[in-house]
């Protein structure tokens, strides 16, 4: 520690911002002008999310670089990067909206604030398949986020697998840096994907984009069986159709399974689920992008899957209301509709195919936390039963990855989280257990 | 309707224990849990003789006997280590407790050594300088009381008459047991293992719940060997009515650490309350300071069932016919659950107790008739 | 990211004591995985494993960095960062005294 002054166990803003993908920074930006202390969190190491992530070997899109420019630019606009909401914190009476607790890799605090604005984003639906736990085996965004962070593909083989355009998008990405993408093994049928190219059209931006992501190495209807390899993976088994499978050897395999909502601070506050573009799993906002819960807002991907330029906007409504600015608001209403209306185009069927929930053996890892296998969670009755019976969802994931992936084998649906929403430093934890020191006055503790 | 001879309601540790004890007797068993979870699911699985007094240092003695029989033939799961438990000093006072419980123990024949403080450094370099001592106890123990409880089962399964049904019980009437859909179960004997949820099923049972918080820890191999107990921890148990926290530290064989203790009375709301957290880290933090850069994967609380005396209720309901207790364990149930059993199979089986039941007879209270 | 002429193009850091230069702005899971596997974790049962989400979420390239557990994907690595894996370490290996 350079300085000899205490660290603040409790700090306070107006608006608290979680996360810094484009609906954090657009919901940043749209409150700025208010004056309002905006505090922007984000736990990788730069703004910008999934769609805008920085690193040494990312040339960021112009309307990112625009964001990032932005967002420094305001004296009332603090960005933590690096730094993660853990669980929630002790609320004090004057709070307007829940307390949490943050931390990054010094200290941890209670964070109050008087509005939140939930941008968490989504992750990837990683399903278990024989060796998915292998070394090299990793999402198909995961890969974007793995190259962009520096990792060096040059000259490796990779297979991509899954559903969705992530896929098309990873392919892109690493080839731009030097690999081979043997296959791509999008598990709808070509139908779907016909259906999703015929759509890009109306999409302003994404028909440039689609051009650049079609790919010869593309197979539809076609899904991984397992990947193979001793230390780490060297060969993917894939099955196109009802039968013809081939064996392909590559250094990586990137298998995503489309999109989840990060909902688990939402669930953790009480918000209530049922975002339209979501399949009702997204968080529930109304038109001014507030939850159910009083004080917490929205924006994003948390939502439903809309896209970065739905995200944005969403951000801005979610800004403009948390500043007081009902007007502004509201004057992003038809904008807002244009990209839902896409969005809800471009939801094309990329169902997943009932054969992916055959793919796990009984020996196959279903937590990878905790090590517990298929044949140990299929007799269970749910989500409880198997935590009463084994350590699945036990881990430090906090369930994100099994509870995911169980809800897609066996239609169990996942606790919500209880207290900790990451793992969390024990001095963190024994130092804050109850209200600021400077208000006497306070609620009791807990 | 069907009959056995006897019908016990909770496959917790203590319900399983005495499923087990009743089919290796040869009674045929029906073990029903609503599978909800309880305080077994939730504790420490420490196994430790405590001494408060003789009942207690009695049964939990006579079951930790009974544990290191079955250890060798448990599965893997059940992760039985014989870790030891090290009842700390921190001060002079606490040193001669130490000494005078070394006394008590070694009376009943327990292996116990006593460290002073450069050998209890040696022993845990983790523990923070400046402490005066321990008392290591050998026979102590750690299981994962969940599987050890299923295991249980399992054995009463293959050794006699066992069977197991998923569904929660609501009423007790003589012989009968009536369930959530409506349906009944009839024995010709009773069990009674529920833990807190007893009272619902046989009112005026004297059961409080005691709320208790857990932290586990990433895994951090090597840091803590033995499991590692304040002397303050017997004071805290039983004397306080209020909220209290004692130092309590486990190391489980994935090199995670489980970190305890806290009881508040008389809340059944299961939320973490963070104060009391904060509290129960911070005692642990004077023992352990390296503790604060540890990672906690997950928190949890539990419910422990008290009873007026700290004494768990172990024979028959002094007025319901056919109806057997064993409640009432608080943070003992694991740790007492074989010789709970053994005590209740005997009494229920006409056979001869391993030790004297009177001490845990529900007589002691002045229960109430139910209406 | 933009380099001016005084941004090191490489930083120093210490694999499991193994020195390694890697270029600034480097995640330390995008480091490890110079090394193929690139493992940063052994399992409770003894598997190797190496990123699998790459955003946060998975908890399976969690290292140790001067004393702290964090994850690899995101920690940029800096000049003189030692970083454990603890691949190679048995699991379980915290057995109880004789």
């Amino acid at each position: 520690m350079p300085l000899n002054r205490p660290t603040p166990m409790h700090e306070r803003c107006d608006i608290l911002i979680i996360g810094a993908g484009p609906a954090g920074m657009a919901a940043a930006l749209a409150a700025a002008p208010s004056g309002a202390a905006i505090t922007v969190v984000d736990d990788n190491p730069q703004p910008g999310g999934q769609i805008w992530r920085d690193g040494p070997q990312v040339a960021l899109p112009p309307l990112a670089q625009q964001h990032r420019a932005a967002l420094a630019q305001h004296a009332n606009i603090r960005v933590l990067t690096g730094t993660r909401v853990v669980g929630l914190g002790a609320r004090q009476p004057t709070d307007k909206a829940p307390a949490l607790l943050l931390e990054d890799a010094d200290r941890g605090w209670t964070q109050h604030s008087h509005r939140i604005i939930l941008c968490t984003g989504a992750r990837e639906l990683l399903l278990p398949f024989p060796g998915w736990t292998l070394p090299g085996v990793t999402g198909a965004g995961a890969l974007q986020a793995l190259i962009k962070a520096g990792l060096d593909v040059r000259g490796q083989r990779i297979v991509i697998a899954g559903t969705g355009p992530l896929l098309l998008a990873a392919a892109a990405t690493a080839t731009q840096a030097g690999a081979t993408v043997v296959r791509i093994a999008e598990q709808a049928a070509w139908a779907a994907l016909a259906g999703f190219a015929a759509q890009l059209p109306r999409w302003p931006a994404k028909a440039l984009q689609a051009l650049t992501l079609l790919n010869t190495g593309v197979r539809a209807n076609t899904h991984v069986l397992e990947a193979q390899g001793t230390t780490q993976v060297q060969s993917v088994r894939l099955r196109q159709g009802a039968h013809a499978e081939e064996t392909i050897a590559c250094d990586r395999v990137a298998c995503g399974f489309g999109l989840v909502p990060n909902t688990q601070l939402g669930q953790l506050l009480g918000c209530a689920l049922g975002g339209p573009l979501s399949n009702g799993q997204g968080l529930a906002v109304d038109a001014q992008m507030r939850t159910t819960v009083p004080g917490v807002l929205a924006a994003g991907e948390n939502t439903g899957f809309g896209g970065s330029e739905r995200a944005l906007v969403q951000g801005a409504i979610a800004g403009h209301t948390a500043a007081g600015h009902v007007q502004q608001a509201q004057a992003l209403r038809g904008q807002l509709a244009r990209w839902e209306g896409f969005a809800q185009a471009l939801q094309t069927s990329f169902v997943l195919n009932e054969q992916l929930k055959a793919l796990p053996r009984a020996d196959t890892l279903v937590c990878r936390c905790e090590d517990v296998a298929y044949a140990d969670l299929a007799p269970r009755q749910g989500w409880i039963d198997a935590k009463l019976h084994t350590r699945c969802g036990m881990g430090a994931c906090q369930g994100r990855i099994c509870g995911a992936a169980t809800q897609h084998l066996f239609g169990w649906t996942p606790a919500a989280p209880r207290h900790l929403l990451a793992p969390a430093r024990i001095a963190t934890l024994a130092a804050c257990g109850g209200p600021a020191p400077e208000d006497p006055g306070a609620a009791p503790p807990g | 309707m069907q009959t056995t001879d006897v019908l016990v309601i909770g496959a917790g540790i203590v319900g399983a224990t005495c499923a087990h004890a009743l089919a290796l007797a040869g009674l045929s068993v029906r073990v029903i849990d609503a599978r909800l979870g309880g305080a077994t699911a939730a504790g420490m699985g420490h196994l430790v003789v405590m001494d408060d007094n003789p009942a207690e240092l009695a049964l939990s003695k006579s079951s930790l006997d009974l544990w290191h029989t079955w250890a060798p033939q448990m599965d893997a799961g059940c992760a039985f280590t014989a870790c030891g438990t090290l009842w700390i000093a921190a001060n002079e006072e606490e040193l001669q407790a130490a000494h005078a419980k070394r006394a008590t123990l070694q009376t009943q024949g327990i292996a116990c050594d006593m460290l002073d403080a450069a050998a209890l450094a040696r022993a845990e370099p983790a523990l923070r300088p400046g402490l005066a001592g321990a008392l290591k106890v050998r026979g102590d123990s750690v299981v994962y009381a969940p599987r050890a409880a299923q295991w249980l089962l399992d054995q009463a399964a293959a050794h006699g008459k066992v069977v197991f049904e998923q569904a929660e019980a609501t009423q007790i009437d003589g012989h009968t047991v009536t369930l959530r859909d409506g349906s009944q179960r009839s024995a010709g004997a009773i069990v009674l293992a529920s833990g807190i949820q007893a009272p619902q099923l046989c009112p005026g049972l004297p059961l409080r719940p005691k709320k208790g918080h857990l932290v586990i820890t990433d895994r951090y191999p090597g840091t803590v060997h033995h499991q590692l107990v304040e002397l303050g921890y017997i004071t805290s148990a039983h004397h306080s009515d209020g909220t209290s926290v004692a130092f309590n530290v486990q190391p489980r064989p994935t090199g995670q650490l489980l970190i305890g203790s806290s009881r508040e009375f008389d809340t059944t709301d299961p939320a973490i309350h963070r104060a009391v957290l904060a509290r129960m880290l911070q005692r642990a933090l004077t023992y352990l300071p390296g503790l604060a850069d540890l990672n906690a994967v997950r928190t949890w609380t539990g419910f422990r069932a008290a009873t007026p005396d700290s004494l768990p209720i172990i024979g028959p309901h002094p007025t319901h016919p056919h109806l057997w207790l064993a409640v009432g364990h608080e943070g003992l149930g694991v740790t007492t659950a074989p010789a709970t059993a053994q005590l209740l199979a005997a009494q229920i089986t006409g056979g001869t107790p391993l030790i004297d039941p009177s001490p845990y007879a529900a007589q002691r209270f002045a229960l109430q008739v139910a209406a | 990211m933009t380099y001016t002429s005084n941004t090191p193009r490489t930083v120093q850091i210490a694999v499991n004591g193994v020195p390694r230069q890697v270029p600034a702005g480097t995640s330390v899971a995008a480091a490890l995985a110079q090394q193929p596997p690139g493992t940063t974790r052994t399992s409770v049962t003894g598997q190797l494993r190496a990123p699998l989400c790459g955003m946060g979420v998975c908890h399976e390239c969690r290292v140790r960095i001067q004393g702290r557990i964090r994850l690899a994907c995101q920690t940029v690595c800096a000049e003189g960062m030692a970083i454990d894996t603890d691949a190679g370490n048995a699991p379980g290996s915290a057995m109880p005294c004789p």
